[in-house]
């Protein structure tokens, strides 16, 4: 059983014949061939998978893609803007935010929504705010640098 | 063609550079095993046991296979005219049992691969997994390696009913004269808990046969590509040079991608047998059951000393459990273990007993710090309990039993011998930064009011760079290629295999130090036996002391050659290469390396006896390991009312040698401490009583999150290593070798005037809670 979508996919519009089961990462994966969502669990813990819909980060495993049937939908590729990395990318390339890079694409839409609600966060805060995106690489310590850093930045 | 190279005098070997792997990994553009789209693509899915231990009667494949969309199914008969999944280790009594790629007439652990299906589409295959009917007749199993040991136990292995799967013994001194002369003995059974590696990727293979010239790409998230290669093309009966492996971008490793996988080798058999591409990855929740697990350690500790502190001898009894087979390296991990079962201390007289034993487990192996953590984890903590004995402070006493620094080399009642170090600095540094004399005074005062604070310490040597060859299996050199192109653009090779280390930074640093050229002129390439000269890959904290040599040593014999070029356009025989450039040192003439690049390859002349072009590979044979070396120090508080552990300072003073990037250096130290810190406090792999996995998703096992991890204070002192001549020595691995006794040491302190003494890992809330409300007894 196939559905059709519409949706708005990092500001470029699309319409898509899905199977009524297919999950968001996997449509956005395979079928829109956007490979920046990573899938590490698809039990909706480790934040691999990490999406804005509709300017809210999702975990896309945890959705089917008709769920998002008439939204928006920016994944890492719609960070950065005409060549320009976004201040989240920049910071997480500074501050060493990343080592195998595999969290990092849930990492960083994380952060954009953490630092657009919490301008300027704690340690505290911004550990809690990565509550949902796992890293087994960094120990977070770089990626709590780097969040303040891009909080700086885009609230300085 | 315009030569593009700029000279550079800027030394970079030191320098917090940003990486140069980040634009791919921040855009979303780099390419790991399941990115990887080929035309055709085929999907594996795999049939895994739901039993420890059981026979098969029968498998039933029709329904999977009349599935719409099923394209095969293969089963343990479709296989077995294939190699064994490897084990590379030999000890005089070790006991491989064959390990079929698919379960032959049984299985052996919850999780063994019986079956393999194949479809067009991801989510038929696995709908088809579900169709596969295997008819099982379970047998007893067991799960506990000290109960696989006793009289009567289920054999794992019925040619093997004692489930001994190997022993090991080595001894150094006369250990019967150090426990007859010593004034006090202490004892401790400590265990180094099973832990999920739980690489953030999940392992995956893609596959892809051509027919027509028969040969095979095969891509896997792997750490070690070119063993990989030879291993597989031996598994399926391949020529080696008609295998292509290709390790893409990897998500994390951490030993557990050191392997070669039944699932890999299956990937490359379907495509040979379809004619498809094919692609296999794991799902978490198969990650937990079938990718090895690390330590799985009880180790029975007796050590020494004299009522000074002096500590004379340790004898350990380590019981590994094995799980049902051999992995790769599987048997080495608890010889490594008593390799540096003394840590840095100075006695003479040890003896250490391993058995290897089966259990009806998926099997242990390869995990960061492999060996080592167990060691450290068990001399650290039995150093606090001799020093409680003893009524010592634990600084005071490892300081009096350091090795000291006029020793070095120091040769060990093991038989390695340390490189370089100084370890009573390193815990002096740390014991003034952290505050100690203050942190006892504050406990004093906590533990007036009540409170529970501790303060942990543990200090640790570690045996990395991997290593000369006798030591290895794989053989223990690195290798490089380095190749100016004509336009002066310089391209590394290396046969190491960095999936997050950075080592397309680091070593960039290196060659364009070496060279004199700008970083941006510098492309470092690794994980493809076909374009990359054999290597032997990534693991053991080896990098950049090993493969990084083999830049170094290739960049060296290339200078010779071009300052060879260099005298011939400078018509001069005495000439000097530096900083991008070949100088006449009689009239100051130059030329750059871009233009004698380009001389090097298009002519017109070439110097006699001189090859055209300007390439060198180096293989570099280490003539020792390395040794880092550290000092960590936990501050923390147990809460009594709930057992939960706060950690209010962790402090990390390492010694890895010269530093190449201090940045990469405090992310491996932060993420290594980490991994220690979940294991001390957090992680552990549960098999029940009945052999059923119950840690088998994230929602059980508990891998640390930002807020469990505290932040990390981190110093260095900088000791070069001797070995080779960057001087480094190695720090993937250090963190997490450190961080497990920091932390249970800074618990038990905290709760030492209660009597306890030790306590096993993880520090689970409720241990901590019971062990508080008993008044310290457990
Ligand atoms: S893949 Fe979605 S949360 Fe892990
Ligand atoms: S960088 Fe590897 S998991 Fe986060």
């Amino acid at each position: 059983m196939k559905t059709q979508i519409n949706v708005c996919i990092n500001g470029q519009e699309r319409t898509d014949e899905v199977e009524s089961r297919l999950l968001l990462i996997h449509y956005l994966r395979e079928v829109v061939g956007l490979k920046g969502p990573h899938i590490g669990c698809e039990t909706s813990i480790c934040g691999a998978c990490t999406v804005a819909l509709n300017g809210k980060t999702v975990k896309s495993c945890a959705l089917l893609a008709v769920q998002a049937d008439g939204q928006d939908i920016v994944t890492v590729e719609g960070l950065a803007t005409d060549g320009q990395l976004h201040p989240v990318q920049e910071a997480f390339w500074n501050e060493h935010g990343l080592q195998c890079g595999f969290c990092t694409p849930g990492m960083l839409m994380t952060t954009r929504e953490l630092i657009e609600r919490n301008p300027d966060p704690t340690d505290e805060e911004i550990r809690h705010g990565l509550e949902g995106n796992l890293c087994r690489c960094t120990g977070y310590q770089h990626i709590v640098n780097a969040v303040k850093s891009a909080a700086a930045k885009v609230g300085g | 063609m315009e030569t593009t190279v700029t000279k550079k005098t800027e030394r970079l070997i030191g320098k917090p550079i940003r990486r140069r792997e980040d634009p791919r990994l921040i855009t979303g553009t780099a390419t790991y095993v399941e990115d990887i789209e080929l035309p055709g693509m085929h999907y594996a899915a795999v049939v895994r046991s739901p039993h420890p231990a059981a026979d098969i009667k029968g498998i039933d494949t029709r329904a999977a296979e009349q599935h719409p969309g099923v394209v095969a199914v293969y089963t343990g008969k479709d296989i077995d005219h294939l190699g064994a999944v490897p084990c590379g280790i030999s000890l005089p009594d070790l006991r491989i049992p064959h390990h079929h790629l698919l379960a032959q007439d049984r299985v052996y652990y919850v999780g063994h691969p019986v079956a393999v299906v194949v479809a067009g589409d991801r989510y038929i295959a696995a709908d088809a997994v579900d169709l596969v009917e295997v008819e099982y007749e379970p047998t007893d199993s067991v799960s506990e390696p000290e109960e696989a040991l006793e009289a009567g136990a289920p054999a794992v292995h019925a040619e093997w009913p004692d489930n001994v799967a190997f022993t090991h013994h080595q001894e150094g001194g006369d250990i019967e004269k150090a426990f007859a002369e010593a004034d006090v003995i202490v004892k401790e059974r400590i265990v180094s808990q099973r832990l999920a590696p739980s690489a953030m990727e999940p392992r995956g293979t893609v596959a892809s046969w051509n027919s027509g010239d028969e040969t095979l790409t095969v891509y896997s998230s792997t750490q070690i590509p070119h063993i990989l290669r030879t291993l597989m093309a031996g598994v399926l009966g391949l020529p080696e040079h008609k295998l292509r492996v290709i390790a893409p971008e990897v998500g994390g490793g951490f030993g557990s991608k050191c392997e070669l996988y039944p699932e890999e080798a299956l990937t490359a058999f379907i495509a040979m047998k379809i004619g498809k591409p094919v692609k296999w990855v794991l799902t978490r929740r198969d990650e937990f059951l079938a990718t090895i697990h690390g330590r799985g350690h009880i180790d029975y500790y007796e050590l020494a000393a004299k009522k000074d502190g002096t500590m004379l001898g340790l004898r350990v009894k380590i019981i590994q459990d094995v799980g049902s087979f051999h992995m790769l390296l599987t048997p080495a991990m608890p010889t490594l273990s008593v390799l540096m079962l003394p840590g840095l201390y100075r006695f003479k007289n040890v003896h250490a007993d391993v058995v290897g034993v089966f259990t009806h487990r998926m099997a242990t192996d390869l995990y960061r710090g492999a060996g080592r953590p167990e060691a450290t984890h068990g001399i650290e903590r039995m150093v606090e309990v001799l020093a409680a004995e003893l009524k010592m402070d634990p600084v005071e006493l490892r300081i009096k039993n350091f090795v000291p620094p006029s020793d070095f080399p120091y040769d060990t009642p093991m038989g390695v011998s340390y490189d370089s170090g100084n370890y009573k600095a390193i815990l002096e540094k740390a014991v003034e930064t952290v505050g100690y004399s203050q942190l006892r005074q504050e406990q004093q005062e906590a533990r007036r009011q009540g409170r529970l604070m501790g303060i942990g310490i543990a200090t640790y040597g570690e045996i990395c760079a991997f290593g000369p060859s006798p030591a290895l299996p794989t053989g223990g050199w690195e290798s490089a290629t380095v190749k100016i192109e004509p336009s002066g653009q310089v391209t590394v090779m290396t046969g190491v295999s960095p999936h997050g280390q950075g080592s397309q930074t680091t070593f960039s640093q290196i060659a364009a130090d070496e060279l004199g050229v700008d970083i941006d002129d510098i492309v470092v390439t690794h994980g493809d036996t076909s374009t990359v000269q054999h290597g032997v890959g990534t693991f053991g904290s080896r990098n950049t002391a090993v493969g990084g040599t083999a830049l170094v040593l290739a960049i060296r014999e290339l200078k010779e050659k071009i300052e060879t070029y260099g005298a011939m356009l400078l018509e001069s025989d005495d000439v000097t290469y530096g900083a991008g450039v070949c100088t006449c040192n009689k009239t100051g003439k130059t030329v750059t390396l871009g233009e004698i690049a380009m001389t090097s390859w298009t002519g017109p002349t070439y110097p006699a006896n001189t090859q055209p072009g300007l390439v060198a590979t180096n293989y570099w044979e280490p003539p020792n390991f390395a040794f880092p070396f550290g000092a960590h120090i936990v501050v923390s508080e147990v809460d009594p009312d709930t057992g939960e552990v706060a950690i209010s300072r962790y402090l990390a003073v390492d010694d890895c040698g010269k530093v190449i990037n201090p940045l990469l250096v405090d992310g491996q130290v932060h993420g290594g401490v980490a991994q220690g810190l979940g294991q001390a406090l957090y992680e552990q792999v549960v098999y029940d009583d009945t052999g059923q996995l119950v840690t088998g998703e994230y929602m059980d096992y508990a891998l640390p999150k930002a807020a469990m991890v505290p932040t990390i204070e981190t110093d260095r002192t900088e000791t070069p290593s001797p070995v080779n001549p960057l001087g480094v020595k190695g720090v993937g691995e250090a963190g997490t070798i450190a961080a497990s006794p920091a932390v249970v040491n800074s618990v038990v302190d905290a709760l030492s005037h209660l009597g306890v003494r030790h306590i096993d890992m993880p520090l689970t809330p409720e241990k901590i809670w019971k062990l508080v409300q008993q008044g310290g007894s457990a």
